[in-house]
């Protein structure tokens, strides 16, 4: 059935399923802006140990979101799993320390014996909050900007700088929407809290943190925006697939397909109103409206990416660049990879269901004793 | 395919590898199998309502978290490994090996991590039937990700279901359900599955003895314990059973790593099994020296196993390196020279391709399609090579055989003694029951180390060899996150076992309870 799909077809449907997922990982990188906020809104021990607890519930969600993510990529793009990590070696590989010390810092923060103290398994989550959330909008940034890499007749490709992708911080277009995804993630992290805590010294403080994180943000964001948009971008020929230049390639993009131009628009105003109602109105809700838009944002920006004859990861050797094209599995996994695609809607059903019987109780004082019988962090 | 090939990139490459590899496999065993363990105490509780059963679940669930986060942590690292450190492997079998690493994603670690939420905090907040469900699925979840990861891993050893694409320059799958039915990878999962269960019931019985030693916490261990030893007992038992059906399937499609686990090096009908030897550690491939110090062997056994004949012929080390005419094995060098010919031939293809030669392109592929099968010992330089270290798998599988049997000695007197209510007395056998965990531990390494290390010099068997299929990166790069990541994941391990030590000791929470049931039995 599904094998009557042309292979183009499955490759534009996988670029379809990788930018939800892609997008997903970024509404829920509020966990990472969570982790950044832990001591600018808990100020006794037992508000701190509310706010980890609140985000703390939610951290494997966006972990695992970021698995398959990757394992997504590497299945539907096994060209950009090998070119990328085996690439920008370092920058992927301080990714995954982030990420390592995020995994045991929840559970062992507060256990006896942890060998490092409460204080430093903080320090992890701090640092997987400011430095993965960067990383990860620095290292997307490249996707519209380029990277340095050579691919062979064979398919096998070699980085051509022995940074291994520290170099991306060279160039500000990546820092800005590094920068600019981790205000976000500070932002979305401060609303969900408002919206899960139910202690009103930490919803002020929230609130207020709203207000600073998202300005900051927007600076960043309109810069990455205004930049890509007025840039010339990584185009290709549909016909003899070779990579060029194109003027305003991205802005071209979204006036070709309008409805990516549609889910931007909704997708900022809807940021914008979470964040208005958070901050101005003293709401509780701003976070289901700013994580949506965020997911419409971010969606259309994957789309400007890989779709409409785009490169999405290009290099400056412009013929080693990949597209959804050169870069993807083939007719057959791709199909099979399509049918096992279809149990998605079932994996967001039960997660949104386990997620609401979880959520139902905000979080108060008492859920966070040690003695509550509970499993605490 | 690669002009250069650095050694010293490889042997780091696969040094980061082991050590990462090494460490998730301390955590994952208790995480797959403890989850069943934990389940079953909350289903009789919910069965009967007896709260002391909620109190056996949520112990162990506690040890349980702690050692989840950890296994979490250090699974990521092996995913993106394959992409950071293979990623030549990840491009050349990324069309076969991603769709089970994206299929474990989508179905089992989503059903993991939301499950797992329910489980740790819905105590309270969820009905029980709901909260028991949760736990269940849990389980299952991990189970069906060890079958992803361990189908991608049985792919590697048995490449089936695939061709080799000359125009991208890789293999590609045409057979979904014959990479996830191959009989290599149901009966490695049902074996390492088998093997996690036993690791986590002596994970259980270790911590009950202990605390039957202490003389403290009667009730929990005695009940803790007679689950875990029905658990280990069962799949003690089945790790036999699947262990004969691997042992088959090297023989089948692995002969260089069957020839190394048995220490054989000339091959013959009617071989025996070596039950217990000691090798001669002078002895190489190709000399006259013996093979074994000594050795007690039990008779045509090894033909039975490997060929289900008692006179099938066994190729030894050497027959599978200068080859035997009478049973028809192609020597190493011959093969090699077929791959080189592949090899050559795929360079003329693109070569032609490039100029649009449609003549010259059709020649090279059918020279190519003619050599296929030997591609990968085009790349390799002697013929000695296709052979792994054989005195390490020799040993480490025969640590892993002997370990073997012993557990299901120990889990049945365990589940006799536990019947009988006689445990307490056995002071001996509580500290077997102890040293089991650790051995069990060691087993199952040791059988890792058959698997991966008994595969070298390939990582797709016959295919691809390990030296072509790193990345293309400075070995310093490599050397420089092997100790980053070495530090790092020490200093964890060394907070998580302490952590793990002092929740044992503390035990369950409520301790009023407990000194109530001291003295009730199990």
């Amino acid at each position: 059935m599904l094998s009557a799909l042309s292979h183009f077809q499955l490759q534009q449907y996988w670029w379809l399923i990788m930018s939800v997922v892609g997008s997903g990982l970024v509404f829920l990188l509020f966990v990472q802006g969570g982790q950044t906020l832990i001591d600018v809104l808990g100020k006794t021990k037992e508000e701190k140990n509310m706010v980890i607890n609140s985000i703390g519930r939610k951290w494997e969600f966006t972990f695992t979101t970021l698995v398959v993510f990757a394992a997504g990529m590497f299945a539907s793009f096994p060209l950009f799993y090998s070119t990328s990590f085996g690439g920008a070696y370092y920058a992927w590989k301080i990714f995954l320390v982030c990420f390592v010390l995020q995994s045991v810092s929840f559970e062992f923060r507060r256990k006896k014996g942890n060998l490092l103290g409460e204080r430093t398994y903080e320090w992890f989550l701090y640092i997987n909050g400011f430095l993965g959330a960067f990383l990860l909008g620095a290292a997307v940034a490249t996707f519209f900007t380029g990277s340095d890499f050579i691919r062979n007749e064979y398919n096998l490709s070699t980085w051509q700088t022995e940074l291994y992708g520290l170099e991306i911080l060279f160039n500000f277009t990546n820092v800005a929407l590094g920068l600019a995804v981790l205000f976000l993630a500070r932002t979305l992290g401060a609303m969900y809290i408002i919206n899960n805590v139910d202690y009103s010294p930490i919803r002020e403080r929230g609130r207020k943190q709203v207000g600073i994180n998202a300005a900051i943000f927007l600076v960043f964001f309109l810069y990455f925006l205004v930049r890509i948009l007025s840039k010339d971008g990584f185009a290709y020929d549909p016909i003899t697939k070779e990579v060029f230049m194109e003027p305003f390639k991205y802005l071209n993009n979204y006036l070709e397909m309008p409805v990516a131009l549609i889910l931007l628009l909704v997708g900022v105003i809807l940021v914008l109103y979470g964040i208005g109602i958070a901050f101005l109105r003293k709401s509780t809700q701003g976070i289901w409206y700013s994580g949506p838009g965020t997911f419409f944002t971010v969606l259309s920006l994957f789309w400007v990416l890989g779709y409409n004859n785009t490169s999405f990861y290009p290099s400056f050797h412009l013929q080693s660049s990949l597209t959804i094209e050169n870069a993807s599995s083939s007719h057959y996994t791709l199909t099979a990879m399509t049918y096992i695609s279809l149990l998605v809607p079932v994996v967001i059903g039960y997660i949104f269901y386990a997620w609401r019987s979880i959520d139902k109780k905000k979080i108060n004082p008492d859920d966070v004793k040690d003695d509550s019988g509970h499993h605490v962090y | 395919m690669m002009d250069f090939i650095d050694m010293t990139l490889v042997n780091w490459s696969r040094l980061q590898f082991a050590m990462t590899a090494i460490i998730h496999w301390l955590f994952i065993p208790i995480t797959i199998g403890t989850t069943y363990i934990i389940a079953i105490a909350q289903t009789i509780h919910v069965k009967t309502g007896d709260p002391h059963w909620e109190k056996v679940a949520k112990f162990w669930a506690k040890l349980f978290g702690i050692n989840f986060a950890i296994g979490v942590g250090t699974g990521i690292i092996l995913g993106l490994e394959f992409g950071t450190n293979w990623s030549n492997y990840s491009w050349i079998s990324g069309d076969i090996f991603g769709a089970p690493l994206a299929a474990e994603g989508i179905m089992a670690f989503f059903l993991e991590s939301t499950f797992i939420a329910v489980m740790f905090f819905g105590w309270g907040k969820v009905g029980k039937k709901f909260h028991l469900l949760s736990t269940y699925l849990v389980a299952f979840g991990a189970s069906l990700s060890a079958l992803w990861i361990l189908v991608a891993n049985a792919w590697m050893n048995l490449p089936l279901g695939m061709e080799f694409n000359p125009d991208t320059a890789r293999h590609e799958m045409v057979d979904f359900w014959s990479v996830l039915l191959s009989p290599f990878a149901i009966n490695k999962f049902l074996h390492t599955i088998g093997s996690c269960f036993i690791i986590s019931a002596f994970f259980v019985i270790a911590v009950s003895g202990w605390y039957l030693l202490k003389k403290r916490n009667i009730l929990l261990a005695k009940r803790s314990i007679v689950i875990a030893s029905v658990f280990g007992l069962l799949s003690s038992l089945f790790v036999v059973l699947t262990g004969d059906g691997s042992a088959y399937n090297v023989a089948q499609h692995q002969p260089a790593k069957l020839a190394a686990m048995e220490g054989l090096y000339d091959g013959s009908e009617g071989a025996g099994l070596v039950a217990f030897g000691i090798l001669n550690p002078g002895k190489k491939v190709g000399d006259d020296i013996d093979d074994f110090i000594i050795k007690i062997e039990i008779p045509k056994l090894l033909s039975l196993l490997g060929y289900r004949s008692l006179d099938a012929f066994v190729p030894g080390a050497n027959d599978l390196v200068y080859g035997n005419d009478m049973h028809s094995i192609m020597s190493a060098s011959e093969k090699m020279e077929k791959g080189k010919v592949a090899l050559d031939a795929l360079a003329a293809y693109k070569e032609a391709y490039a100029q649009g030669d449609a003549t010259q392109m059709e020649e090279s592929l059918a020279v190519f399609k003619e050599n296929y099968y030997y591609m990968g010992y085009g790349h390799l330089h002697n013929p000695e090579s296709i052979l792994p270290n054989i005195p390490f798998i020799f040993y480490s599988f025969h640590i892993m055989v002997m370990l073997g049997f012993a557990f299901v000695a120990i889990a049945a007197l365990f589940l006799y003694l536990a019947v009988k209510n006689r445990l307490e007395k056995q002071k001996w056998l509580l500290w077997v029951g102890i040293w089991s965990f650790p051995l069990a531990m060691i087993a199952s390494m040791a059988g890792w180390i058959v698997a991966e290390v008994g595969r070298q010099p390939w990582t797709i068997q016959g295919l691809l060899p390990t030296m072509v299929s790193t990345s293309n990166i400075n070995s310093s790069a490599v050397i420089l996150t092997f100790w980053m990541f070495l530090i790092l994941l020490l200093t964890l391990v060394a907070a998580e076992a302490r952590i793990m030590y002092l929740a044992i000791r503390k035990g369950p929470d409520n301790k009023v309870d407990e000194k109530k049931e001291g003295g009730s039995h199990a």
